[in-house]
């Protein structure tokens, strides 16, 4: 017998388990399925129901116990199926069944259902029950996202724990007591989470339904895929349900190295956005003000001749974060080795180095989480940004990790923080010497960060940062004992995007431009690459605005949103000669192109994505592509062989071969590997450590120090005015409206009020005082329909309105 | 003369009893006196263990070896139950109204004995009077040094809170008491782990009922084994009984235990009124299954005779039903109760008493069913398989369980009659 097992007989069979596991879980992992409803293997026991009782031997003879609360120990004897049982179990769902009404025919859960399962299993077939049964107002909004039946609740406690012990949001509570206990919100306070939904899926019956699906399906007739969710870099995984080739509902799917079956509201709701009417599904061509339909036999020969026009090093290409890797691959591998451009970046200049969020040194694995002594988060509100990784800090907090976290506003980790270290922008570099040094205010954080395992997780807090300051926090950190670093970018696929090599200093697997050998390895298979020195976004847009670049090529980016200087993209986009923009919608920037070609979306398109850990998962194709939309990698397939090259990247299949075989870190990482080796599970790219060619040491870089008027943080939050939250009816209205939130003394320096308005640049916006926010800085939402063509450049003006009350 | 240890002092002066003064003219704080300066909290404890003395509250579980599973960790807190929601009960409020002092005494000393610095009295949402007395107490104690800083100018210290509960009988339960006391939903916790391990603040804690920790000024000035000697020797000491219902002298009665029910309800507290039979009655609060005089008139009354025939001592409170009660609505009056009390929590307990309770009202709406008597014992059975007392469960606490009692006890002993108000014929009561 090993240490950590234990030996327990169930049912007169001797099995070993794991110690410590619930009776449950350990029978269950034995082939034992005892029933429940209100276990839930990732919450903590509460032993409501009491479905669950077995008969256990003790001291005292055979005592029914709830099997959900009950640790295993050695020796334990345990029937799960004496009359006695029976008996308890038939008289559990006689209970639970009394008041619940048999609406089956029209509840979203009936043939998905626990209840009527177990009902069918251990039920008594027949009700005694002739009293009046229950009844509330139905359905009750518990949320704008979430509406409750009460009388179908079985009050397993399910949502409540998801909501307290999971999301931190304690807004649903039970009220009442007896027959009268029951689910609800507190006055005026709706359960306003961003991660609501894992409530309905938690759901044991139909009591808890999402707006967007009630009503809309029959599970009998819902096909599932598994796939990735791509609307952060985390890559939560997924089942996408789909009915008469429409995604109808997305449910979290359990992997434990990534999001433990957990999903943000926004991984689980936006897939609407791609059959909004918004979608662009044909091609189109401008005709001065507007776009007409053309044919993509038309489209393709006008995209590929004007590009043909252009010597290669006129033309550059911003990839989005959208794509698969075998996409992105096959932009990369099109403009690099048929354009010939160098000029190709799939960061908007919001990011970081392309080298240090590829391969910085002792990468940190998401569930590296679980064991860190201390978590350091240096960077972006990750509960804006990554919200299913703050997720994964939050449970290992509250299971005992030391948090720190450093940042120039209040973030949605403060709250559960050991130790918050705000500075101003600008001061980082100051902030992290004395870090260092354990100064004065600081030591009580350098001897959290003295001794590990630490991870930390590091990135740009805003748009004022400098991308150098996150290198000196990433070699200050990486220097840290036992410390592992997690690169903190969020959009979809930008680490799959970097390894595939869109971004001017990389080539796929991550590769450096600079490493000579690999790029005669590379040439070898693609022909000869460009020499000159690629231009990122930024370089690309001024060249463009200057007329240095004269064509461009966007895939699912919009610069002139994403950018810190949407005038400048504006105008770039604008003086080109020629844009060709790969789209699902008409955006700020592919507004201003002249050819839009409508690219499948998630869900449309097979493939693969690597997350920020960088694991790769397959990507499920759920339904075909909307209308005439096409991958982008077989659009661009067409374009090469229009061009005079066979690209071979019309079947994502072939890419992905092409991948594992010149992008070294990808070696062995075939989509047949993913699908029959690794599993639901992923793998970390590289599986042989010797295959990673680039190893990134970040650099203990001096950072100045800005100190001229009010620093602006423009933050991303959740909810914004992107194309997918936009086009997402349920999730729109939760976008905020803009407020500058300043600190109580900068706002008394220019007399300012709470809720009077200022002028930020050129908008006007109302005020927020809020005394978390570091003096001579000002936050600000990025991307609301307020804000959306703010430049963040740093440092604004702010300035009391003129005449205002 | 030891027939009197809790009640002594109201009896003899019932004006001003729960006064500091009268207290300590009348020998109050000296047993905290002897029990900081000359002895140790070990000893104290011990004298406990050796008085035999069985927890007040219900359970009937030694306090002295309840104290013993005190774990070690710091802080840990003394809550002294003054819930006292069964129906049937009023002894705690009267040992709390009017006499204070003592209670404080035994929580100074007992808090001294397990190393508590902060204890916390939990009084009943519907005793205004006592947590007022109780306050006063405690501000009369503190401006006398016998609570504070420093107890009586020793190292020790010591606060009490008074807290009021909101009016659920389930916090009357000691880990949904400790709920509600942290002020959160009053619902029982799941154990293990025990409240002597994590209780108050998932800190270690003691809760012990009034009576339990009123007797330890005593105990401690006397010795454990001068209480031990007293009555029989697995219910010693003295006990406070309630009795209430159809009884001649309802009221508190603070008895050595050991007589017969028919000397208890007849020889102390006068026997049945206008000359009426006794029907049943209930000889350890509203939980308990009931007792009928053709079975038990000469049963001792001792916590574990009681226990032996199938019911239990319980907080020690009598309710007594005479020749007219009809015992269906008896039974109904009482599973509503618990109905309206469970606190809904777990399934069997929630969804089974105001089943139970709805079954019964429809039986005397004159709307039963012949299938009723089989299934108000199929849900019974549901709640407490096998319908034994100790009850098995399959709830979480035992206050299901409570709401089955009244069933077992009219099919038992009153099938006739429930069978003939089924079939809608006259009932013979009275």
């Amino acid at each position: 017998m090993a240490d950590n097992t234990v030996s327990i007989t169930i049912n007169g069979v001797t099995h070993e388990v794991e110690a410590g596991e619930r009776l449950i879980t350990a029978a269950e992992n034995v082939g034992e399925h005892i029933p429940r409803f209100c276990h839930h293997d990732k919450l903590e026991p509460v032993g409501k129901c009491r479905m669950c009782l077995v008969e256990v031997e003790g001291p005292r003879g055979k005592a029914l116990m709830t099997s959900c609360t009950m640790p295993v120990s050695d020796g334990m004897v345990v029937d799960t199926q004496s009359d006695v049982v029976k008996k308890a179990q038939e008289g559990i769902l006689e209970f639970l069944l009394i008041n619940h009404p048999l609406d089956c025919p029209v509840c979203d859960k009936g043939g998905e259902c626990p209840l009527q399962d177990q009902a069918v299993a251990y039920g008594r077939g027949e009700s005694r029950f002739i009293e009046e049964k229950r009844t509330y107002t139905k359905p009750m909004p518990v949320s704008d996202l979430v509406l409750l039946d009460r009388e179908r609740c079985v009050l397993c406690d399910r949502c409540v724990r998801v909501a307290d012990d999971i999301a931190g949001d304690p807004l649903i509570e039970f009220i009442e007591r007896g027959s009268h206990v029951q689910i609800n919100t507190f006055p005026n306070e709706p359960f306003s989470s961003y991660f609501s939904g894992n409530t309905v899926q938690a759901c044991p019956v139909g009591a808890l339904t999402s707006v967007d699906y009630r009503f809309k399906a029959r599970p009998w007739d819902l096909e599932s895929t598994r796939s990735v969710s791509l609307i952060d870099a985390m890559h939560s995984n997924v089942e996408i349900h789909t009915s008469r080739g429409k995604i109808v509902r997305v449910y979290g799917a359990e992997n434990n190295s990534v999001n433990e079956g957990w999903l943000s509201d926004k991984d689980r709701f936006a897939f609407a956005a791609f059959s909004s009417g918004a979608r662009v599904t044909t091609p189109l061509v401008r005709d001065g003000d507007t776009f007409n339909e053309v044919s993509w036999g038309e489209a393709l020969e006008l995209v590929s001749s004007k590009l043909g026009s252009f010597i290669g090093t006129e033309v550059g290409a911003i990839g989005g974060a959208h794509s698969t890797n075998e996409e992105a691959f096959a932009l990369g591998k099109f403009v690099r080795s048929v354009i010939r451009s160098p000029h190709i970046d799939a960061q908007v200049g919001d990011g970081i180095d392309p080298h240090l969020a590829a391969a910085v040194v002792n990468r940190a694995r998401i569930d590296d989480l679980d064991s860190a002594a201390t978590i350091l988060v240096w960077g972006p509100d990750i509960k804006e940004t990554l919200p299913v990784l703050y997720l994964r800090v939050r449970k290992a907090v509250r299971n005992g990790a030391t948090l720190v976290v450093a940042s120039p506003y209040a973030t949605g980790l403060d709250s559960i923080a050991t130790h918050v270290v705000r500075y101003r922008a600008g001061s980082g570099a100051e902030t992290l010497r004395k870090l260092g040094q354990g100064d004065g205010d600081h030591s009580a954080v350098a001897e959290a960060l003295a001794s590990g395992p630490i991870v930390a997780l590091v990135g740009r807090s805003s748009l004022a940062e400098d991308p150098k300051l996150v290198e000196a926090v990433a070699a200050y950190a990486g220097a840290l004992p036992d410390a592992k670093v997690l690169p903190l970018l969020a959009r979809g696929n930008i680490f799959g995007a970097l390894d595939m090599g869109l971004a001017p200093n990389l080539l796929p697997g991550r590769v450096s431009t600079e490493d000579e050998s690999a790029v005669s390895e590379l040439e070898y298979a693609w022909g000869p690459l460009p020499v000159d020195t690629g231009k990122d976004t930024m370089e690309m847009l001024e060249a463009l605005a200057d007329s240095d670049l004269r064509a461009l090529i966007l895939t699912g980016a919009d610069p002139v949103r994403d950018c810190p200087d949407p005038e400048l993209a504006a105008r770039a986009l604008d003086t080109a000669e020629f844009t060709v923009a790969f789209d699902a919608f008409i955006t700020d920037s592919s507004a201003r192109a002249d050819v839009i070609l409508p690219a499948a979306v998630w869900g449309e398109v097979e493939g693969t994505a690597t997350n920020l850990e960088g694991r790769v998962q397959h990507l499920g194709r759920a339904i075909p592509p909307r209308g005439q939309s096409m991958s982008v990698a077989s659009a661009i397939d067409s374009i090469g062989r229009l061009m005079g090259t066979e690209l071979n990247a019309a079947d994502w299949k072939v890419i992905n071969r092409e991948i594992a075989a010149v992008a070294p870190t990808y070696a062995g990482l075939t989509a047949d590997f993913l699908t029959f080796e690794a599993g639901d599970e992923g793998a970390i790219a590289p599986l042989e450590s010797d295959s990673q060619p680039l190893v990134h040491t970040p650099a203990d870089v001096s950072v100045p120090v800005v100190t001229d008027r009010f620093t602006l943080h423009l933050v991303p939050s959740l909810y914004d005015d992107s194309v997918v939250v936009r086009n997402t009816e349920i999730l729109a209205p939760l976008a905020g409206h803009a407020a500058v939130r300043m600190h109580p003394k900068d706002a008394s320096s220019i007399a300012v009020t709470d809720g009077q308005m200022v002028h930020v640049g050129n908008l006007e916006l109302p005020v927020v005082i809020d005394p978390d926010v570091v003096q001579r800085s000002v936050v600000l939402p990025r991307n609301l329909n307020e804000t959306k063509n703010l430049a963040a450049t740093g440092a604004i003006r702010v300035e009391t309105v003129r005449g205002d009350a | 003369m030891t027939d009197k240890i809790l009640t002594a002092r109201m009896d003899a002066h019932p004006l001003d009893s729960h006064t500091l003064d009268r207290y300590l003219n009348t020998g109050g704080y000296e047993a905290l006196r002897k029990a900081i300066r000359e002895m140790t909290a070990e000893q104290i404890t011990e004298e406990v263990k050796a008085s035999n003395m069985r927890g007040r509250g219900g359970a009937g579980f030694p306090m002295g070896v309840k104290w013993g599973f005190l774990a070690p960790a710091e802080p840990r807190y003394l809550v002294v139950n003054c819930d006292e929601s069964e129906p049937g009960t009023f002894n705690d409020r009267q040992l709390a109204e009017r006499d204070p002092h003592q209670l404080l005494e035994g929580m100074i000393i007992a808090s001294y004995a397990l190393g508590v610095n902060h204890a916390f009295v939990y009084i009943r949402g519907e005793y205004p009077k006592v947590a007022r007395r109780m306050q006063s107490a405690i501000d009369e104690a503190r401006a006398a040094g016998y609570l504070g800083k420093s107890v009586i100018g020793s190292e020790f210290s010591l606060d009490v809170t008074v807290h009021m509960g909101g009016g659920a009988y389930i916090c009357g339960e000691e880990t949904a008491l400790l709920n509600s006391l942290e002020g959160r939903r009053g619902e029982p916790r799941l154990k293990p782990p025990f409240p002597a391990v994590e209780g108050l603040y998932a800190k270690p804690t003691i809760v012990n009922n009034v009576e339990s920790i009123a007797n330890v000024p005593w105990i401690t000035t006397n010795g454990g084994a001068a209480y031990a000697a007293i009555g029989p020797e697995r219910s010693s000491g003295t006990k406070m009984v309630s009795i209430s219902g159809h009884i001649n002298k309802p009221g508190n009665y603070e008895i050595v235990l050991g007589m017969t029910w028919r000397e208890f309800i007849y020889d102390i507290a006068g026997g049945i009124p206008d000359g009426k039979e006794l029907k049943a009655w209930i000889p350890g609060g509203a939980s308990a299954p009931w007792f009928v005089p053709s079975e038990h008139l000469d049963t001792l009354f001792t916590i574990d005779d009681v226990a032996s025939n199938g019911s239990m001592l319980g907080a020690g409170a009598v309710i007594v039903m005479d020749e007219t009660t009809n015992v269906v609505a008896a039974a109904h009056r009482l599973v509503r109760f618990f109905a309206h009390e469970s606190c809904g929590q777990c399934t069997p307990c929630r969804e089974g008493t105001s089943w139970l309770e709805a079954v019964l009202k429809r039986i005397l709406d004159g709307n039963g069913q012949p299938s009723d008597v089989d299934l108000l014992l199929e849900i019974s059975n549901g709640i407490s398989p096998g319908l034994a007392w100790p009850p098995a469960m399959t709830t979480i606490c035992p206050l299901g369980p409570s709401a089955v009692s009244p069933i077992t006890s009219i099919t038992r002993w009153f099938m006739p009659e429930l069978e003939a108000m089924i079939a809608g014929s006259e009932v013979a009561v009275g």
